[in-house]
This record gives C-alpha cells, structure tokens and sequence, in this order.
C-alpha cells in the first residue's frame, strides 16, 4: 500500500517539527527516513502511524485520507527504538496480543504465532520474558509482534538504534531479507545515512522539519540538491564555494595551478581505505581517501607538503544550506573498521 | 542463614562485593539485625502469644468468640475491606491524575494526599467531626455510626495507594501503550491488558499496607464513631477488656488481629511475586528492561557526528 504526506504540519511549543513535508512512498518499498536529530523523521513517522495529531496536511495510505483515523485503525505496524515490549509477557504473549484482541481463534493464534517466531528466529524462546533476551532478540520480537497482524505498513522508529554495531549490521541484512519476502511498504527512520544506504531503495532526508531531497541513495549521492544533503549523504570537504568527496580529491606532488598546497597532518590506515588528512593555507582541514596503493606510489608522510586537486566539485550557489558544521571536518568514514577512529568518535 | 545439610538445587549465589558497614563483619552485622529485631519485635510478640494462651486454648476460645468480640472482629475486618477496595480504586486514580494529567494546583494536591498520614489520628478524628458530626456544616451527621467508621478508615489510609501506585506509572514505558493501540488496542484493553498488569504489585503492596494500618487503627475511629456497641472496632474492643482487667482477653483477640494482618501480607506478598514473575526470572540476571527514562542508550554517540 502507497503511503503520501501532504502538507504536514506539526508544532511543539514553540519548536516546528514539522513544516509543511510532503513525501511519496510506493507500494511495496522500503524507504529510510533520514536526518539529524530534531529535524522533524521521528515525529513524521509518528504521525503516520497516528501516534502524532498533524496541526495540518493530510496522511494518506493506498489513497486514502486517514487523518482523522486513531491509531487501531490505521493497520499499522510499528516498531520503537527501545521496543516497547510488553514486560509482563511472554515473547508467545507479545506477539498474539494483536491477533487476541481481535478475537481470533485459539488455535489459529498459535499457528501464526510459531510461524511468525520462526521468521524472526526465536522459536524456542516463545516462554521467555523479555527481560530474559538481548536487545537484537527484543527487536525481533518487537517485529514479529508488528507483523503478527498483517498490517498494511510497517513503520520502524530507529529500530537498531539502541542495539550495539554487530547486531545492528545483521539485523540490517536481515531486515532487508525480510521485506524482500513479505513486500510490505516500509518505512524506517534512521539518523545513520550508512544505514539508510545500505537498508533501503528509496531515502528522504529530512532537516529542520523539512523535506530536503528524496531518490535512490544514488541520486543523492550523485546529484546532491544543496548543501545539506550533500554533507549529510557521504562525506565531504569544502574548498571555498565547492564541495569535493574525498575520494574525488587527487593528491600529487607537484604543484600546476588547479592544485592547492595542504601540509599532511595525519595518515590514518582504515584497512583498505586510507585516509589523509591536510591543513591548507588558510586553515580549512580536508581530507582524502586514497587507496594502499596510491599512498605508497606517492610516499606521502605526516608533516611533508602535497598537492591536492579537486577531480570533481560542487557548488551550491545561493542555496541557503544553513549551518553543516560537518561539511569541512574529517568525518568518520563509512564501513571502516579502524580502532583509532572509533575510539575517537 | 546456617547452611543446611540439604544442597540447594541452584548453586548458592556468590556474596556480591560491595562496601559494608565500617568495622562491622558479616557476623556481627547479623546479630544487630537479630537482636534489634528481637528486642523491638520478637521478644514483645512471644509474650503477647504467652499471655494469651496463659489460661489454656479453652479460654483463649472462649474470649475470642464472645459476642462483642466477633462484633468487633467483623466491623474491623469488613469495614477495611470496604476502606482498601475504595482506596484501592480511587488511590490508583489518584496517582494516575496526578502522574498524567497536568492541572494549576497539582503539587498542593500531591501534598495534601499525605496530610492524613502525617496527622495525629486525634487531629483527623476532630477534623472529621467538624465537618461530618453533629455540627456539620453540610447538615450531614454520620459521626457515632458505622459508615463513620468506614470513613475514618478511609482518610487515614488514602496516601498508601497512591503513593505505592505513583513511582510505577511515572516509570511505566508509555511507548508500551502506544505499541498496544498500534496493535488495535481500544483505551480499555490498554489499560486492563498492558497498564494494570504493571500497575499490579504496586497496588497489591498498598492495599496491603492500608489494610493492616486500617485493621489496628484507633485514634481516628474512637472520637469520630465513639466506640459504642455497634461502632466498636477490635482496637477499642481491646482497650476496653485492658480496663476491665482481662488482659488475656486483650491479648487473645490482639493475636487474632495479629494473624489477619500476617495472612494479608502472605496474600499480598504472592500477588506481588506473581506480578513481577517476568522480573524475576531473568536468567542472566542482568538483563534489566529498560524504563522509560533510564533507558540505556549505548549508541546514541552517533546523533552527535553532525
């Protein structure tokens, strides 16, 4: 079931959550929500899924409007950050909850049930409570609870957000395996922009309340519509009005006039990917990605002079990307499994 | 605790470290705990069992079973169930108000509910009749009857549900709620299904309370009730066989009361190992549920990359 927002509007206080977001999810996709916190993908989420009165606009699922509609009646599954299980039940007990209340036979309960902790292996662990699983189990039961009434969407509110690296990787894998085996339209929030890429086909990045762009992670990471999105899908460094990835930077030792002069502050090895950090001229820290391979043609040490030249860049002139404090300083880099960065994250 | 010649089934639970009491070893912190408990407890306790069986069973029987006694006893007993169901219902609404809701004057509400715990039960008495005896202002006399014994029972015990009721729904997940309405859960079904079944060792642990504090409560229900023949709850019943010298009478019917006040707390203690079973049975044994509000929050560094 396609799921569209038009116009929504949402105030607290004084702090607009929501200022006038209108998205488009196709039936059957899997579509991230992404942004910083506060900018407003949590709440619009929840507004979907009825937990949220909209101050405006509309919510519609498979074309209808569903506004005025509470929560139980939207057909919606949803699954919390910290999972809301129900404490006082056995995983068995929170995951027939939905089918309980609404009556259905006992025996037909059980079967769904079991099927269903199969999907999210927990089978055997149908007694437990859920103080006896781990956060990934707790998650998957969460899940299996959402499903367990079929719904017509299914809504994830930073779901691995409060689970540690490892697990959050797998159940990543594994949520995509899973909605490529029920197709239900899904939407997930997330502020991990590795996440979102790696989860889900479609992404909308969210800031400040608003809408800053949506498409494929390809489209944003190709053809950033401002400032924000740029920095916030993929890392980045600013030199002046452009905009350079880091692996777009060329380093070489000899100067022409498109390059300019950095003094190499750090080399930092991240298995395959190695990351070099300058100081220009006038102060700005950039860094660039370079292979094994490019570092050692290049002989390049912490402390020497190199040239950097921008193979590719992007402006935004005019666009008003207010305040991406991330946009000039090293970033830590996606699917690295360096101690060091890590450790200073 | 010896250590019994029968092996537990579970290995015995390694002591955990921690600090202890300044110069005081594990022994010696036992026989403080012991003794004190003794002194203050115990000891007083056996001799009150003593001096009640100190004619024989017979006449223990015999004083327990008087007509004024079984009164007494069946006032008492039947006016504090009256008095826990009532605060039982309306210290929960109480104390979900006061944790829910938002209204000018909250904090003054949420200190007056403890007025009548802190007052002398004198004091409440007197307050009661200014406004329910024979002068009352609103014309309304119930003072010297049994409806005033409920109602001095019920002031004196209204903070004990609230107050064991309150802290559980201010840490209750609410994101718990929202899941079961997402789920198709109507207001109701939330509450019966997902609300009170947390609400539940809270509550149980405050009607206990209430209902032992309204089983030997005297001061308020003496002045307000008067005592009389039909008002007389067991604690009067027992100053009055004090008077006329029959102190194994008073003792004989104390021990009575003594034993529903234990076959209360029985109750309530299983109502609440079953409320909390999930609780329990952690496995690890540390796997704690996060609350709402000391949720652990391992990975939320990442919010502040930007």
């Amino acid at each position: 079931m396609g799921i569209s927002v038009e116009g929504a509007k949402k105030s607290f206080g004084d702090f607009q959550a929501l200022n006038d977001v209108s998205i488009e999810v196709p039936d059957g996709s899997l579509t991230a929500l992404l942004g910083p916190s506060g900018s407003g993908k949590s709440t619009l989420l929840r507004a979907i899924a009825g937990l949220e009165a909209l101050d405006g606009g509309r919510v519609l699922i498979d074309g209808e409007d569903v506004s005025k509609k509470p929560t139980q009646k939207r057909e919606v599954g949803f699954v919390f950050q910290h999972y809301a299980a129900f404490k006082h039940m056995t995983v068995y007990e929170n995951v027939a909850f939905g089918l309980k209340i609404r009556k259905q036979k006992r025996d037909v309960i059980a079967a769904r049930v079991h099927e269903l902790l199969e999907l999210v292996q927990l089978h055997g662990l149908a007694d437990r409570y859920p103080s006896q699983l781990s956060g990934g189990q707790r998650q998957r039961m969460a899940l299996a609870r959402a499903l367990a009434v079929e719904p017509q969407v299914l809504l994830l509110d930073e779901p691995f957000g409060a689970l540690d690296a490892k697990v959050r990787k797998d159940l990543r894998t594994w949520l995509r395996n899973l909605h490529d085996e029920m197709n239900v339209t899904t939407i997930f929030v997330t502020h991990d922009q590795e996440e979102a890429m790696d989860v889900a086909g479609q992404l909308v990045v969210m800031n400040q309340g608003r809408v800053e762009q949506s498409g494929s992670a390809d489209e944003l990471y190709e053809n950033p519509a401002n400032e924000f999105v740029m920095s916030f899908v993929g890392e980045v460094n600013r030199l002046g009005d452009a905009f350079v990835r880091p692996h777009d930077m060329e380093v070489v030792l000899d100067a022409d006039e498109r390059t300019e002069e950095g003094l190499v502050q750090r080399i930092v090895a991240l298995g395959f990917e190695i990351r070099v950090e300058f100081v220009l001229g006038d102060g700005t820290e950039v860094w660039a990605q370079l292979t094994r391979a490019e570092l050692q043609r290049l002989e390049l040490r912490e402390g020497q002079i190199a040239y950097l030249r921008p193979v590719q860049a992007k402006s935004f002139n005019g666009a008003s990307a207010p305040d991406s404090t991330g946009a000039s300083t090293p970033r830590r880099p996606t699917g690295g499994d360096g101690a060091e960065v890590s450790a200073a994250a | 605790m010896e250590a019994g010649t029968v092996q537990a089934p579970s290995a015995p639970r390694a002591p955990r470290v921690g600090i202890r009491l300044p110069g005081v070893s594990a022994g010696l912190g036992r026989g403080i705990v012991v003794l004190y408990l003794s002194l203050l407890v115990l000891l007083p306790l056996a001799a009150l069992a003593a001096k009640s069986v100190s004619l024989g069973l017979g006449h223990f029987w015999a004083q327990v079973t008087t007509p004024a006694a079984i009164n007494a006893l069946e006032l008492t007993l039947v006016a504090s169930l009256i008095v826990v169901i009532v605060n039982g219902f309306f210290g929960t609404v109480l104390a979900w108000i006061l944790v829910r809701d938002e209204f000018p004057g909250k904090s003054i509400v949420n200190a007056v509910i403890d007025l009548p715990f802190a007052l002398p039960t004198i004091v409440a008495s007197l307050i009661l009749i200014e406004l329910w005896g024979k002068h009352s202002p609103l014309g309304i006399d119930i003072s010297l009857s049994r409806t005033a014994v409920v109602v001095a029972l019920m002031f004196v015990t209204l903070p004990f549900v609230v107050r064991a009721v309150q802290p559980l729904l201010m840490e209750m997940d609410r994101e718990m709620e929202e899941a079961a309405a997402s789920l198709g859960a109507g207001g109701f079904t939330i509450f019966r299904r997902v609300i009170f079944p947390n609400l539940l060792p809270g509550l149980a642990a405050g009607v206990a309370l209430a209902f032992a504090r309204a089983l030997g409560e005297f001061g308020s229900v003496l002045l307000f009730a008067g005592g009389l023949a039909d008002t007389q709850v067991s604690s009067i019943y027992i100053k009055q066989l004090i008077e006329q010298g029959n102190e194994s009478g008073a003792a004989a019917v104390s021990m009575v009361l003594l034993a529903a006040s234990l076959l209360v707390l029985l109750l309530v203690g299983l109502i609440q190992r079953w409320g909390s079973r999930h609780e329990r049975s952690g496995g690890a044994g540390l796997t704690v549920m996060p609350m709402s509000g000391i949720e652990p929050q391992p990975e939320r560094e990442e919010d502040e990359r930007e």
